[in-house]
């Protein structure tokens, strides 16, 4: 197994879009290690004739009619109740591209 | 004795012959909140007393009667405010309603305030709650055990008379266990998730905390079925559990699993000892052979890891919530571990492995229902340990859970009643009770025989 590094742990936490310091990267390169020591003992089980199980009461394509549900639905007020940026009866976002531009 | 003490059904009945009125359960609940919550730290949010009555009142002729429920913080609420105990949502008041939430009012309950739980249910400890941690209240030295370690606490100190968890593996058997308090399991998909704060999607289960195990039948039956809101929830018939009270035991087959694992030593003697009770009531009882639960931890935590952080991508900050430097160190070690065994490269090594052995549980599982209509374990390996605890390993929680997660990835129903308090620490031990997939029925009726044999029960003793 190739080893953990801070390095790599910054670069997940980057993917999974969370600010971390250097130093919780280095715990948590410690902690990735000693958990996936647990996970790298299923290694040791024969799995070569086994299908996958995702989902256990066996449903598949559970569909819907093609319906507008009321009762499912938001009015814009409920939909902006919570949030913390807003404008006009929209979301607020950051800008995503041409950070560099944003005021 | 105080009001506050009555199972759910007990006040049910009384309530009924009218020997006793809401007021009167509404004092005694809130009196026990006034004088523990500040120092258990059970309750995050709360009704007053008043509006809770109003509406308990006005719901008086409903099933459930207008009495008072606890609700793990992970369920979305209208009247409360969610936060799955985290500063992600510290002031997240949700625009819809569970589907468990809301049946549970439909049925006459009032949810009266909401639980501590480890962050996003991530834990068994209830330490990892941004809000802090729950104590337990059979010996406030030691942790209630979680994640719904809240709702375990407010039904042990009679805050509630019942009151609701979700699991996804052990986080209701589990601090039922540690707090001497039933905690019921339902099959996956028997129980819709909708509105819950989703954790690991594939084995997320809510279900009832309680004083007595015809309380959980009386509570499954309100909370379980079909709903068209949640796509993974199953259409088969609901069992009627409280039928299944009070049938004999005679005959049955029951395995006994998971005494010899190491960590067990100290308490062997004891679950050794409850386990000729089901002897004594005439059942079958042998030691059975399991697959080994140490791989169940890896299986657990890959899933998991995997689920969760796709699960927890949706919290950006934008619609609800804070953003996501909130999260909790708890949080972000399982979204990135999760994020990382599911990235290119890795998600055969990991997670698609995982899913195999997961097969092999089930597999296994089915193997022995062949041979036995259910299964004994213990619910945890040994009692609850001290504050502080979780801080011990990145795996706290999923050695805890050790023995309850193999049954988890696999889907299948279980329960945990008390079977031990120690004299000296005032702590239970609790008899875990497994059953084949959708046979919450028999479960119950192997609890409940359990249950009225044996003194553990604080509840049913007093």
């Amino acid at each position: 197994m190739s080893k953990i590094t801070s390095q790599l742990t910054k670069h997940v936490a980057k993917l999974a879009n969370i600010p971390i310091s250097d130093q919780e990267a280095e715990q948590l390169a410690d902690d990735f290690a000693e958990t996936l020591v647990v996970v790298d003992q299923l290694q040791s089980l024969d799995v070569d004739d086994v299908e996958p199980t995702h989902q256990v009461t066996g449903l598949t394509n559970v569909l819907r009619e093609d319906k507008v549900d009321e009762k499912k639905m938001f009015t814009q007020k409920e939909a902006l109740a919570n949030a913390p940026r807003q404008h006009n009866g929209y979301f607020v976002v950051d800008r995503l591209i041409n950070k560099e531009k944003q005021a | 004795m105080k009001l506050n003490q009555l199972t759910l059904k007990t006040a049910l009945d009384k309530l009924e012959k009218k020997e006793i009125s809401l007021a009167e359960i509404y004092d005694d609940v809130y009196t026990a909140i006034q004088q523990q919550n500040d120092k258990l730290n059970v309750y995050l949010d709360l009704m007053d007393k008043e509006t809770a009555l109003a509406e308990a009142e006005q719901k008086k002729d409903l099933p459930l009667k207008g009495l008072p429920i606890a609700v793990k913080d992970n369920f979305c609420t209208k009247h409360l405010k969610t936060t799955a105990s985290s500063k992600v949502l510290e002031n997240f008041k949700p625009v819809h309603e569970s589907t468990v939430t809301q049946r549970l009012q439909d049925s006459g309950a009032v949810i009266i305030g909401k639980t501590n739980l480890d962050a996003w249910a991530h834990g068994s400890s209830t330490e990892t709650s941004a809000f802090g941690p729950t104590l337990n209240p059979r010996n406030p030295e030691h942790i209630p055990g979680g994640s719904s370690g809240g709702s375990a606490a407010a039904v042990a100190a009679d805050m509630c008379l019942a009151a609701i968890g979700s699991e996804t593996a052990g986080s209701v058997r589990g601090p039922a266990a540690w707090c001497g308090t039933i905690g019921l399991k339902p099959t996956y998909g028997r129980v819709s998730r909708f509105g819950v704060i989703a954790m690991a999607s594939s084995t997320d289960s809510p279900g009832p905390m309680t004083k007595s195990v015809e309380d959980a039948a009386v509570m499954f039956e309100k909370m379980a079925g079909h709903d068209p809101y949640d796509g993974t929830s199953s259409k088969k018939k609901v069992p009627l559990l409280t039928k299944s009270l009070n049938k004999d035991i005679k005959d049955l087959k029951i395995g006994v699993i998971y005494l010899d694992i190491p960590g067990l030593e100290d308490v062997k003697k004891i679950y050794e000892e409850q386990i000729k009770v089901f002897t004594d009531l005439g059942a079958k009882v042998e030691m059975a052979q399991a697959m080994d639960p140490q791989y169940a931890i890896g299986v657990y935590t890959v899933v998991q890891r995997g689920e969760v952080s796709s699960n927890l991508a949706r919290f950006d900050g934008i619609r609800y919530g804070n953003d996501r430097s909130n999260f909790g160190d708890e949080a972000k070690r399982r979204i990135m571990l999760g994020t990382y065994t599911l990235s290119k490269g890795y998600a055969d090594k990991y997670y698609v492995l995982a899913q195999k052995v997961r097969s092999l549980f089930i597999k296994d599982f089915e193997r022995l229902f062949k041979k036995y209509d259910v299964l004994l374990s213990p619910t945890m390996p040994g009692y609850a340990p001290k504050l502080g605890a979780s801080n011990e390993s990145p795996l706290f929680g999923e050695l805890a859970d050790k023995l309850q997660e193999a049954s988890s990835v696999a889907g299948l129903p279980g329960i945990s009643v008390p079977c031990y308090q120690d004299p000296q620490t005032n702590l239970h031990l609790g008899l875990g009770i497994t059953g084949p997939m959708f046979r919450e029925d028999l479960v119950i009726q192997v609890a409940h025989a359990y249950e009225q044999q044996t003194k553990w029960n604080n509840w049913l003793n007093k």
